[in-house]
């Protein structure tokens, strides 16, 4: 099987080895009403409301959106604005906690005996893609009509980022248990795990815990970047090309982050919520990087401050890694519920300049799609929509390999984003 | 929604740059050219100034003129102006090849818009411009011991042991007769990933095989003439040759094919500038038969048709 182009990114795991700690209770959690792709919650509590972990704060308006949920006890400050990493302004609510982290009586294990239960309960859950994506994980469970093989995402090949492997040499059980749990009730019997080469640790740990389920296997990925994008993760773990015109869930592949799976079986068991997530704090500003369990809505601030970070030399400060993370305005901004990592770096994008195309095809070379970008950012020049679907742009996954390589430093990728804002126009 | 470049993935690069590329390019060409200013002498080293430094000048005029961005850090001038200071004989006039490296610059690169727009090597266009325009200039040479003008090289007619071809004791350009050191150089450029040896060494390939068809002496027309220099340096031209794997090799076959047959049934001894551009000219339509198929993509409709015909065959 040919594998699919990629770029060796160098390796900056620093926090690979860090094991996973509580931050200390943040005094103030700001949780906004948009953490996933789609439509904003309605706040449901008012400025001096007492409310308990898990208890949901603001309700889902439609079919778009999951409930969200009170991280720590205590008593609604305020309701504000917050404007989120994507530019929208939403609703936000402002909790400041009394330090006792009451368990909302609510939070029950929920019964769990067919797909439709599975489905409600990834709903009631808040679930979200766990791994940066903020997809609705109820969506994507219901969109799957016939699920086939289920490919759980551990391949985590940003830099930086250790969340995910940390997750699976700490505690592979829950992440097991949840793909057991996910098998059971959609009745697939065949699962995946990818994992890169790069993490031994993990791929020992979880070989080890899935040793005695049937139909799960371990598939190593090459220590290539990218692995965690669906198309290249399906076609190197089942060697299944997804063809242009369909979706992975309609080929009945369903593809999960393994911490979303392990927070599906935690639920399953206790009936907690996405209340709190793990947050690799790293970047070449950070003395101490570290993996941190954090509740939602902890203010990036107090994450910089514990990883004792240089604050007045940050540039560019990530939601997510350097290759595809976003940028955050400042660092007045809270964890989400989607954010793998927070990466704190002193250069600026803005510090290299574009320079002509010198045809040196080193982007054609390190794209997974096997696209020409250098073609496709001519033809986004031109504003051209009949070349840009000519050359596929459709397919481009946003990895940013060609950027990456670029020696003229031409904002390759940044191009294609916007060309496919100009297709969506026409 | 803010949608500036500035607020999109990703946010590191590689250490990459064009400059660095250039300087490798310069790095590998150093080799070739001091043994050729050794060999020949003080002119040597006066010619390779001269057409580096009006390739410099005429970019930064150029520009500066036409209010453009200037580029000359980008080192692209300084490599056309040695790589066609190596393709010129000792002692030519500096006047002549000064007049080559502005027409190299300003005629070749900069008219299209400068590095990456061309779409002949500024170098080979301008030296088939001067064995033109300087015919008799363009085919004296020295040879490097005794120091005697000759009108002839191991192309057509001067003999030379194999030894003395590889390592460079015999009369030619002035970048171009030691065939170790071109190769040194080529190595470099190949090892550190900077250039891909695909284009030639399927140049220099195919040019061995049908000389071997010949009857020719393989060693002798590997060695003599420009073929080395051009096959590893100009035939690996980031602008003007295909960018895909398949197409560098297409483009290495013509190169190697059009060099045999102009040296064997042409009016001139050399051929590898003249197929060079030649196979410039071509790179858009190689280029275009030779695209990678992108992953998952639907058929082409030519394809789709091409399939339901077979499908009609067949029932």
């Amino acid at each position: 099987m040919k594998r699919l182009n990629g770029i060796r990114l160098p390796r900056k795991k620093r926090t690979e080895e860090k094991p996973i700690k509580p931050i200390p209770l943040p005094a103030l959690v700001r949780i906004p009403m948009l953490m996933h792709s789609g439509t904003p919650c309605t706040p449901a509590v008012r400025a001096g409301d007492y409310v308990t972990v898990g208890q949901c704060i603001g309700t889902a308006p439609d079919e778009n959106s999951v409930p969200i949920h009170a991280s720590v006890s205590g008593t609604v400050s305020a309701l504000t604005e917050y404007c989120t990493v994507t530019g929208e302004t939403v609703p936000c609510v402002e909790i400041s906690s009394d330090g006792e982290q009451i368990l909302c009586d609510t939070c029950t294990p929920p019964v769990l005996e067919s797909r439709d239960d599975l489905i409600a309960a990834a709903k009631a859950s808040g679930c979200v893609g766990l791994s940066g994506s903020g997809d609705l994980t109820f969506q994507k469970l219901a969109a799957v009509k016939k699920p086939q093989i289920l490919i759980v995402n551990g391949a985590e090949c940003e830099q930086y980022l250790s969340a995910d492997s940390r997750l699976m040499s700490e505690t592979p059980e829950q992440a097991v248990g949840g793909i057991v749990l996910l098998m059971k009730l959609l009745k697939i019997k065949d699962a995946r795990i990818g994992i890169q080469t790069d993490k031994p640790l993990a791929i020992q740990r979880m070989t080890d815990a899935c040793k005695d389920e049937k139909g799960i296997t371990v598939c190593p990925l090459p220590p290539v970047y990218p692995q965690g994008a669906e198309k290249v993760l399906i076609y190197h773990t089942c060697g299944i090309v997804v063809p242009e015109d369909q979706t992975a869930a309609d080929m009945g592949i369903l593809v999960l982050n393994v911490s979303t799976c392990a927070f599906l079986y935690q639920y399953a068991q206790t009936g907690i919520p996405l209340v709190e997530r793990v947050v690799t704090v790293d970047g070449d500003t950070i003395d101490k990087p570290c993996n941190l369990r954090v509740p939602i809505g902890t203010p990036v601030k107090e994450l910089l401050e514990y990883a004792a970070c240089h604050t007045d030399r940050v540039r560019t400060l990530l939601c997510g890694g350097p290759m595809m993370g976003m940028l955050l305005d400042s660092q007045e901004a809270s964890v989400v519920r989607q954010q793998n990592g927070l990466t704190a770096m002193r250069r600026a994008k803005s510090s290299v300049r574009e320079s002509a195309c010198i045809r040196c095809g080193r982007c054609m070379e390190v794209c997974p799609m096997n696209l020409m970008p250098m073609e496709l950012n001519d033809a986004y020049q031109r504003r051209d929509p009949a070349a840009l679907q000519a050359e596929h742009l459709r397919l481009c996954i946003d990895c940013g390999c060609c950027s990456y390589v670029c020696p003229a430093h031409r904002q390759l990728a940044e191009k294609n984003q916007q060309a496919k804002l100009l297709l969506q126009k026409v | 929604m803010k949608h500036s470049t500035e607020t999109v993935s990703p946010y590191i690069r590689s250490s990459a740059s064009v400059q660095r590329i250039m300087l490798c390019v310069l790095a590998a060409l150093a080799p070739a050219a001091l043994a050729g200013c050794m060999n020949f002498g003080f002119h040597a080293v006066l010619l390779l100034a001269v057409t580096v430094s009006t390739a410099l000048a005429s970019e930064l005029f150029f520009r500066a003129f036409f209010r453009k961005r200037q580029s000359i850090h980008d080192l692209s001038a300084t490599v056309t102006g040695l790589l066609l200071g190596m393709t010129l004989p000792p002692d030519l006039p500096l006047w002549e090849a000064a007049i080559g490296s502005v027409f190299a610059i300003v005629a070749v690169k900069q008219v299209f818009g400068g590095i990456g727009k061309n779409f002949a090597n500024p170098a080979a266009t301008a030296n088939i411009l001067m064995t033109v325009l300087f015919m008799k200039d363009m085919t004296v040479w020295r040879l490097p011991m005794t120091g005697e003008a000759v009108t002839q090289t191991t192309l057509n007619g001067a003999s030379a042991t194999y030894w003395d071809l590889f390592l460079g004791n015999t009369a030619g350009n002035i970048g171009e007769n030691s065939a170790l050191c071109i190769l040194l150089g080529a190595l470099f450029l190949w090892l550190t990933r900077t250039a891909s040896p695909i284009a030639p060494l399927s140049c220099l390939g195919s040019f061995a095989l049908l000389t071997a068809i010949g009857g020719y002496d393989v060693p002798a027309q590997l060695l003599s003439g420009t073929l080395m220099l051009g096959a590893c340096f100009m035939t690996a031209d980031y602008t003007t040759a295909p960018v895909t794997r398949s197409g560098k090799c297409i483009f290495g076959l013509g190169c190697g094919v059009l060099t045999f047959l102009i040296r064997h049934f042409g009016g001139y001894p050399e051929g590898i500038l003249f197929a060079v551009v030649i196979m410039n000219l071509l790179t858009p339509y190689i280029e275009k038969l030779t695209r990678p198929q992108p992953f998952g993509a639907a058929d082409s409709p030519q394809k789709q048709k091409k399939r339901r015909k077979k499908k009609r065959a067949a029932v």
